[in-house]
């Protein structure tokens, strides 16, 4: 699932496809994720049992090529040659963002990402030192799949993508046309373009490495843990950090039952037979 | 998503080092000799990050990760803070109403001690965090705030942080904390109800017992 998330920022397909399939070896061979009873029921993720399938899949081959590769990434290189390669390709993306702030609508953030790219390609070295941030000009993020949410587009049912990870059927429209407005994808030879495209994949599964830590020990179900926060985050990030807030019932009303309640009671919350998970 | 398990322990034990944004709104005293919880609830986001932050920079042994230490300082310096029992009600959502007293108490006690054993292995990386506070509006007679953080480390970029707080008779209490978008009430919610319906509240205390024990197994 840390594949899926590290994915979320790759977005060419076919070169990225190619090298995977070179290295993938034995992780088609996996047997299948186990998938609750209650799986599909969610309305947000009514191809629950596909995407379970998926993530199962992507771990396994996130376990067997790319894990090991950030691994080693992360072991020899130091942080402030990782800081340095992970800010390049941050200014890189500040070229999408600022089209998409420019479909949102939001001039001044767009004029401020241009800014950012100018700036921090020139006195930051290609993008190497994020001047501009120090400047009081900060990162924004933006993509297609926000502009799309922004115009109005509901998020659509959860889907996970083969290698690529999360994402909901808008996000995977935005996901395709971001393929088109990626500068990396511009990059000429070939040659250079796979290599800086591999390099961002490393660098960015290499950051993940906290978070993995901290998922393995949090999430009671990864994949549902996983989904759930992809889904709230990408709420957030479409209305910028002020997302409408719904009021979650407090059931604090009842006092506590005198006993257990009897067997037998209809109600989808304590079923008669408990189910072998 | 650089950081996010930096950020998330910047949301429970999040410090300042000389924050400088003051609270837009103060309806409280916001002295320096008040006590914690009669302050702001911005001032007492704000306040508890720097008392953890200072006592994790003046001990080696919680720089380094030590989770006993951990687990003690957060006892004593953070959950005092926060309301255990409004968040695991909120996460377990419906099933709270059919489980006895028992339950409530045993589900309160487990959700509490895996948010402990989880978020506090990490504290150990946050020392190097600024807070600041972004605008928030509050009338005087608001009992339920968002107070809204940016957790800014020495490189790399601002965490979005969020906490909800409730106005009880013991002062503020924080009940559900947000990172990157993500509220973390919210996000227990499903796994909880999908227990439920599985194995019914007795599955899920099982479920949440199991996880504590292996994560007590493993190095923090």
């Amino acid at each position: 699932m840390v594949l899926a998330t590290a994915l979320i920022r790759v977005r060419s397909v076919p070169s990225l496809l190619r090298m995977l399939l070179l290295a993938l070896g034995g992780a088609l061979a996996a047997g299948c994720a186990t998938i609750p009873p209650d799986a599909g029921r969610n309305p947000a993720d009514p191809w629950e049992r596909y995407n379970r399938h998926m993530s199962e899949f992507n771990d396994r081959v996130d376990r067997a090529v790319l894990k090991p590769v950030a691994q080693v990434y992360s072991d020899y290189l130091p942080t402030p040659v990782r800081d340095c390669v992970g800010n390049v390709f941050s200014n890189f993306g500040d070229v999408p963002t600022a089209l998409n702030n420019l479909l949102q609508a939001k001039p001044a953030d767009a004029v401020s990402d241009i800014c950012r790219v100018v700036i921090n390609s020139t006195v930051g070295l290609l993008g190497c030192f994020d001047v501009a941030s120090k400047m009081g000009l900060p990162r924004n993020d933006e993509d297609f799949g926000q502009t799309l949410g922004w115009w109005g587009s509901g998020p659509g049912p959860f889907f996970v993508w083969p290698f690529l990870g999360p994402s909901t059927v808008r996000d995977s429209v935005g996901r395709i046309v971001g393929f088109y407005t990626d500068p990396v994808d511009y990059l000429e030879p070939t040659r250079l373009r796979n290599s800086a495209i591999g390099l961002r994949l490393v660098d960015t599964r290499a950051s993940l490495f906290p978070a993995e830590r901290l998922l393995e020990r949090a999430a009671l179900d990864r994949y549902q843990f996983v989904r759930d926060a992809y889904l709230q985050r990408r709420n957030n990030q479409v209305y910028d950090g002020n997302p409408p807030r719904p009021k979650l019932d407090d059931w604090d009303d009842e006092p506590p039952p005198a006993a257990p309640p009897a067997t037998g009671l209809p109600g989808a919350d304590q079923p008669t037979v408990p189910v072998p998970r | 998503m650089k950081t996010l398990q930096r950020a998330v322990i910047s949301a429970m034990l999040v410090a300042a080092a000389g924050s400088s944004v003051a609270p837009v709104l103060a309806q409280q005293s916001t002295a320096a000799n008040a006590p914690l919880a009669q302050r702001a609830p911005d001032v007492l986001v704000r306040d508890l990050s720097n008392e953890v932050l200072e006592t994790i920079r003046k001990d080696k042994s919680l720089q380094g990760g030590d989770p006993a230490k951990l687990n003690q300082l957060v006892d004593q310096k953070v959950l005092p803070y926060v309301d255990f029992e409004k968040m695991t009600r909120l996460a377990v959502g419906r099933g709270w109403r059919q489980a006895t007293a028992e339950q409530r108490q045993a589900l309160t006690r487990e959700f509490r001690q895996l948010l402990v054993r989880t978020y506090s292995g990490a504290v150990s990386q946050v020392s190097d965090h600024k807070v600041q506070l972004r605008p928030m509006r509050m009338a005087a007679t608001d009992t339920d705030v968002v107070v809204r953080t940016n957790a800014v480390p020495s490189s790399g970029e601002p965490i979005q942080l969020d906490y909800r707080l409730e106005k009880t008779d013991a002062g503020w209490k924080i009940y559900d904390v947000n990172v990157l978008g993500v509220w973390l009430v919210e996000n227990y919610r499903s796994s909880f109800s999908s227990e439920i319906n599985q194995g019914g509240v007795d599955g899920l205390i099982k479920s949440l017992i199991e996880r504590n024990k292996s994560l007590d197994g493993k190095k923090a």
